[in-house]
């Protein structure tokens, strides 16, 4: 026996032990910067640029109705939750979500449209008027910020 | 008392359950951060409410077809990006005398750089833009045209703003969203919005 051992080929094993705290703070951030999808798309949509945007604050107090095109069908498509909708839904989909907070929330609720570039303002005009109707009036159409001359 | 060994836990599998996590909530949330432009509608009016009686010269009447042709004033056919520039010029006007502010008399603007002619609008809180649609006009359009009517009053605020206070409004307002507490930040927020009023009225879209 030589007085120096022979030292073992081949690689040492690499810790792991630091893996799971590595995936946990990924997991921490996602958890922080994210929030839940609600609602799955049914219309199709291509929203506008614009360049004068603003961010929407505090996502709780919107409520979102979108607008496009459902393929095969013609005509614009408005959609509510989950829901394809009619113009007249929309004042109990408005007072749902005004159950849904407390009484000094109310003023604050936003509404946002989000509509395909391509519906007509008629549709818009109509979702308008309605919200109008009960005064839910704080409205926002979604942009994304970008040049206008996309929107042809 | 004999020592008893307390048998490590394996936490090989930890990974796995944080893995697990971590993907559950990658598809199940939203990154997309919700931009878009502010409006607030006006409130439902009696019918017998009669409208305010504005000097035409006051109204600035932009008119969308439903080809998504832009018209000025009934008269003039423009493109979307030379609508800012017309706005600017007939807000910034100045050729009378305003609406009284904080009760004092009826004053020229001071602050506008605009031709002061006649023929166009006195005062900025006099000056109306009245947006006519129709209902065939197409949203990414009506988009475009909004966005460039509030692009005009940003144009002329952040003027004023680096004219008065040094910074551009837009940066008033990133100031003040960092730093809630600030009156005087505020308060020139508000006399540069009561200087360049926005007043932006949506007629009913023709059928």
């Amino acid at each position: 026996m030589s007085k120096f051992k022979k030292k073992k080929k081949g690689m040492p094993g690499i810790s792991t032990a630091s893996l799971p705290d590595i995936v946990f703070m990924l997991l921490f951030f996602f958890m922080v910067t994210t929030v839940m999808r609600e609602t799955d798309l049914k219309v199709k949509q291509t929203i506008p640029f614009a360049t004068e945007v603003k961010k929407l604050e505090r996502k709780s107090l919107v409520s979102y109705i979108y607008v496009g095109k459902i393929e095969g069908q013609g005509g614009d498509k408005i959609q509510l939750n989950d829901r394809i909708s009619s113009v007249e839904d929309i004042k109990y989909f408005i007072f749902a979500e005004r159950e849904t907070h407390s009484e000094d929330e109310i003023p604050l609720l936003t509404t946002s449209i989000k509509a395909d570039i391509n519906s007509s303002v008629g549709t818009i005009t109509d979702i308008k008027e309605e919200l109008r109707n009960i005064n839910a009036l704080k409205i926002n159409y979604s942009t994304r910020k970008g040049d206008i001359t996309k929107n042809k | 008392m004999a020592k008893r060994d307390i048998p490590e836990i394996n936490a090989g599998s930890m990974a796995d359950i944080a893995f697990l996590l971590l993907i559950f909530f990658l598809v199940t949330t939203t990154m997309d951060v919700d931009t878009g432009i502010s409006r607030k509608l006006t409130e439902k009016q009696d019918s017998d409410i009669k409208p305010p009686k504005l000097k035409e010269k006051n109204v600035f009447i932009v008119t969308v077809n439903r080809n998504n042709d832009l018209l000025i004033e009934g008269i003039k056919f423009i493109q979307v990006d030379e609508l800012r520039e017309e706005v600017i010029k007939f807000i910034d006007n100045g050729g009378g005398l305003g609406n009284p502010i904080d009760g004092a008399e009826p004053a020229e603007c001071e602050w506008c750089e605009g031709e002061k002619d006649p023929a166009s609008s006195d005062h900025p809180n006099k000056a109306v833009i009245s947006l006519e649609s129709d209902r065939g006009t197409s949203y990414g359009t009506y988009i475009s045209v909004q966005n460039e009517l509030v692009g005009a009053y940003t144009d002329l605020r952040n003027r004023l703003s680096k004219k008065l206070y040094g910074v551009t409004y837009t940066e008033l307002l990133k100031q003040s969203k960092n730093d809630m507490q600030n009156e005087s930040l505020k308060e020139k927020i508000k006399n540069i919005k009561k200087k360049y009023p926005q007043i932006i009225s949506e007629a009913e879209p023709t059928k």
